[in-house]
């Protein structure tokens, strides 16, 4: 009984029992309290209001609508998602090839991201610069797809046909990019090259931002190797670092799209590199049938959040 | 004969303690006092301390393999842009210049000018909404990452989740609606349409805020005791200490809206930026191979000089504060 007492004295007001009265006169109170926190958040959010949060939310809805641009959308609830999924036969085929592709530009490039920068940050501060260039460059020089179609070009202009002809390994040039065999591994390998972009920078940041003095205090707990030191110290003291990596990461994991397009055309050779954002591009900025094209992103949208919270789950101890 | 730990007393255990704390200290401190010597006497003083360069060489060469394979396509691209117009169709294909030359770039900046505006317009525009953005959107954006990671107030949670969902939202449709809102507002075909929704884009938000919770709340409640205001701690104590995220921000803004094309927000000549003029002229097609080369490694240059400034900014502050203690 007097325990029970006890503990009630020490409760938060916020942590009380309050009536709905109470409650919504305690909320009033913090935010007036908590007014310079408004203040700050005000710029930003503002903005971030009408170019953002307003356009997403008129998005949502369209995926269960008929719309073509040229007149109002439609209502007609669940049609485009049984249509996806019982009828459209690409877009079964699509799922299997975005899975394909987030597997490889998701948890391996991710772990790679990890790796490099990791490797990166036990080398001497002008390496530093240098390596964290070397490997972000490829997301800085963003669109010069040109040039791996010079390299995977089909006939003997292409760098890799006339390498492997003068090694002698093949007689006559590979259709790199209309073979059905070779596309979609050489597509990878382009998106594997773009892919250590925000994650791999936030990573570097991370590893830049731990406080030093941890690792002294980690020798006196007994931490003896640099593997020690990375699982014990490193690792927790960059928790929310690698959540924003691994956030950027499902984003660009499973919205693949435009490096396939680019180098094998649109559409490729069947169907081979077709993604669901490719499949989403198709309708959307082809075909014109916006309901369709947003009700595919929808999915998309979906998953994603499953595998943010999945993420979130696995991280869990580190963040926050 | 040692005892065994739970067999001591307190204060035995406590002094037994002190003295392994004070070896283990020592062993790191004669380590790093190596090491850095072995630095000090290789090279200049502003060092990081405690790797050994054995090591380093053996990261060096592993990243250095691997870093061919990332810069092999962004060399082609610079050779491709010196090549005159017959090596580029040469069979088998160099990969160097025979006979370099900067036709390429004099031609597109040529074609650049033959058009209704002279091209330093497009340099202006280009710069202009560059720097407002980024300048912007690092100001506001990192304000209110401190509100949103330090600050407990109704509505925080909410927002947090907000930020991070609105990241994972990508549809076709989105840009159709981002562009009613922009015509709602009569922004369209003006400078605004180009700077406003690149500042209110919530990637940077979210690393800042990831950054800042990283720093310790005690930093913060001794600032507030000492009567200071939550701008100034803001600004004057978190800043400091997330520099790392702070620099990675502002590449990541410029690059954004050094890059982005702008598409069908404006129409005016005198308002466009270079990437709207170079896919202009890339659009006439394979007789301006050279040109799009050229335009392809002129595009790269800024956010590659801002990205070397930011990070040498960064090691220089991290081998600082490595040095004091």
């Amino acid at each position: 009984m007097t325990e029970n007492t006890a503990k009630k004295e020490i409760l938060l007001p916020s942590e009380r029992k309050m009536s709905r009265k109470e409650r919504f006169d305690y909320t009033v109170h913090e935010m007036k309290r908590n007014y310079m926190c408004y203040i700050m958040l005000a710029p930003f959010m503002l903005l971030f209001l009408v170019f953002t949060i307003i356009p997403v939310v008129m998005s949502l809805p369209m995926g269960f609508t008929d719309f073509n641009m040229a007149s109002l959308p439609k209502w007609i609830g669940f049609q485009n998602f049984y249509t996806m999924f019982l009828e459209d036969d690409v877009f079964i085929g699509s799922i299997r090839t975005t899975l394909i592709f987030a597997i490889f530009t998701g948890p391996l490039s991710y772990a790679m991201s990890f790796l490099l920068a990791w490797l990166i940050n036990e080398l001497h501060p002008t390496l530093k610069t240098l390596f964290t260039l070397v490997f972000y460059a490829p997301s800085m020089a963003g669109n010069i797809y040109f040039v791996w179609q010079l390299i995977f070009s089909g006939d003997q202009y292409g760098y890799l046909n006339a390498i492997l002809m003068e090694l002698g390994i093949t007689s006559s040039a590979i259709q790199w990019l209309t073979d059905g065999n070779y596309v979609l591994a050489c597509v990878i390998i382009v998106q594997l090259w773009v892919s250590m972009g925000a994650g791999f920078l936030a990573m570097r940041a991370g590893f830049q931002g731990i406080d030093k003095s941890m690792y002294e205090a980690g020798a006196i707990e007994g931490i003896k190797s640099r593997f020690q030191e990375l699982f014990y110290i490193t690792i927790p003291s960059m928790g929310p670092s690698l959540m924003f990596a691994a956030v950027m990461q499902i984003v660009s994991a499973f919205t693949v799209d435009i490096v396939g397009r680019m180098l094998a055309g649109f559409p490729s050779t069947d169907y081979k590199v077709h993604t669901i954002m490719t499949h989403a591009f198709d309708y959307g900025w082809v075909r014109y049938e916006m309901g369709y094209s947003s009700a595919i992103c929808f999915v998309l949208f979906v998953v994603m959040l499953v595998c943010n919270k999945l993420v979130g789950k696995l991280l869990g101890k580190y963040v926050d | 004969m040692k005892k065994r730990k739970k067999d001591l007393k307190p204060s035995e255990l406590a002094a037994l303690q002190a003295e392994e704390n004070a070896a283990a200290l020592e062993a790191l401190r004669k380590r790093r006092e190596k090491e850095h010597k072995k630095m000090l006497k290789s090279k200049g003083s502003n060092k990081q301390v405690g790797k050994s360069w054995k090591n380093d060489v053996g990261i060096f060469l592993l990243l250095a393999f691997m870093g061919l394979f990332m810069i092999f396509p962004i060399y082609l691209a610079v050779v491709n842009s010196i090549k005159p117009v017959q090596e580029v169709f040469l069979m088998p294909p160099k990969l160097y210049a025979i006979d370099p030359t900067l036709d390429n770039f004099s031609d597109l900046f040529k074609i650049a000018n033959n058009s209704w505006v002279p091209f330093s317009r497009n340099v202006f525009n280009s710069l202009m909404v560059t720097v407002v953005a980024t300048v912007f959107h690092v100001l506001f954006a990192s304000t209110a990452a401190f509100v949103l990671s330090k600050c407990r107030f109704p509505g925080n949670a909410l927002l947090n989740e907000i930020v991070v969902v609105a990241l994972l939202f990508n549809s076709t449709v989105l840009y159709i609606m981002q562009y009613m809102v922009m015509a709602t507002l009569g922004m369209i075909n003006t400078y605004s349409a180009l700077i406003l929704p690149i500042i209110a884009t919530s990637m940077g938000l979210y690393l800042m805020r990831q950054s800042m919770s990283t720093i310790p709340d005690a930093m913060i409640e001794a600032a507030k005791v000492d009567g200071a205001g939550l701008l100034h701690i803001c600004w004057g104590i978190v800043m400091p200490n997330c520099k790392p995220a702070l620099m990675t921000i502002i590449i990541f803004e410029f690059q954004t809206s050094w890059n982005q094309a702008g598409g069908g927000l404006v129409y005016d000549e005198a308002l466009k930026t270079i990437p709207v003029v170079v896919q202009q002229i890339a659009a006439a097609g394979i007789a301006r191979q050279g040109a799009i080369a050229a335009s392809a490694v002129v595009l790269m240059i800024p956010p590659l000089l801002v990205f070397v400034l930011a990070q040498r900014n960064v090691m220089e502050t991290m081998a600082h504060a490595g040095m004091k203690d």
